[in-house]
């Protein structure tokens, strides 16, 4: 072969990197996917009350969720992955916060922001429902009235490591698959 | 019963003891809020006389008590409770009708104050109070499957309803 037949790239390939292992690397399939799903978390503010405020500032310069990579805040179902219920759902709101998760694509997730999410709070009473559990699956709880955007920030987190041990398959072969 | 001071009536309402002194049933100014109590069958005619003549332009706010469990207790059960403003003369009053237990009904006056459409909706929904002749007496805040009216003494705080389906049909 003579020089003029290489192709003029050929030159800039250190020969060392024509090894595979210098430019590429092995991981199991679950991982990859995992690992970029917890880091481009896109969230739907569901914010009904005062916790709303507090996302505020999670998302704003100061605690900057974007250094977790969950900063494409989306106010379509259709586009995000993961809601956040920041504030009080009465029971009039229960089917329409069912309804908003029921339009999200797989895979997504439930952080239950502050007590009154969580737990109906400090809400004793006939109107609020005492948990968003009792109509949506809710995969972290967030303690605080309101929590400190610190913690708002370690519940994503504490999310990210639960995608992280979780399977990619869809929950709903799952079930198929396991017979469960 | 208390003695109706008329002269204070007549001082803070010129003209409202004349036409309406047989069916007042108590008069009280405490630390400056007046307050009139009076007969549920003239209650539309007292709002119309205070719109019209002593210019009390805004209904502010119409709402029910439960008096069940009140000490000492009052001649009725159900009250329900009229507060005006009169932006002109930048004073207030109260009109307060006592309801009967088995019968919580009065006369609406939604088409003396508009605002009041929306207020006894919201007296009907958590009191269980009928207002006669309003267009719309639908539930405004519980949700349409509803059933009783929270705000009553005797409703356990914790009656949770749980709302099956949101309906669009079930009206605002
Ligand atoms: S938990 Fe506290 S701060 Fe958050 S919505 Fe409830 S009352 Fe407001």
């Amino acid at each position: 072969m003579t020089q003029d037949k290489n192709p003029p790239h050929a030159s800039l390939i250190n020969p060392e990197d024509a090894d595979i292992r210098n430019v590429a690397f092995t991981t199991r399939l679950e991982d990859f996917v995992n690992w970029s799903r917890k880091n481009s978390l896109w969230p739907l503010p569901f914010g009904t009350a005062c916790c709303a405020i507090e996302y505020m500032s999670v998302v704003s310069s100061h605690y900057d969720v974007s250094r977790f990579g969950a900063e494409v805040v989306r106010f379509s179902p259709r586009q995000s992955d993961c809601i956040l219920v920041l504030g009080t759902v009465v029971e009039k709101m229960g089917p329409v916060l069912r309804e908003i998760y029921d339009q999200m694509l797989e895979p997504k997730w439930v952080i239950a922001v502050g007590v009154c999410a969580s737990s109906g709070g400090f809400y004793r009473a006939y109107h609020v429902m005492q948990g968003i559990d009792e109509v949506v699956p809710v995969d972290v709880y967030v303690p605080g009235c309101p929590p400190t955007p610190e913690g708002i920030i370690y519940g994503m987190m504490k999310l990210q490591e639960k995608i992280t041990k979780g399977g990619i398959v869809r929950a709903r072969d799952r079930h198929k698959l396991t017979g469960k | 019963m208390l003695e109706i001071d008329t002269n204070l009536l007549e001082s803070k309402l010129p003209g409202f003891s004349n036409r309406f002194g047989k069916d007042v049933l108590t008069v009280s100014d405490h630390r400056g809020d007046l307050t009139i109590e009076i007969q549920p069958s003239v209650l539309r005619d007292a709002l119309m006389f205070l719109k019209a003549t002593l210019r009390f332009e805004i209904l502010m706010d119409v709402f029910a008590m439960d008096y069940s469990k009140f000490d000492p207790p009052t001649r009725e059960r159900f009250a329900v409770i009229y507060n005006l403003y009169s932006v002109s003369q930048q004073r207030r009053v109260r009109l307060k009708v006592f309801l009967n237990e088995d019968k919580p009904e009065i006369e609406s006056v939604h088409d003396v104050y508009a605002s009041a459409n929306w207020f006894e909706r919201e007296a009907w929904d958590l009191f269980g109070i009928v207002f006669k002749g309003h267009p719309h007496l639908v539930r405004i805040l519980c949700h349409h499957d509803f059933e009783g009216h929270p705000l009553r003494k005797d409703y356990p705080s914790d009656g949770y309803q749980r709302l099956k389906s949101a309906s669009p049909a079930a009206g605002i």
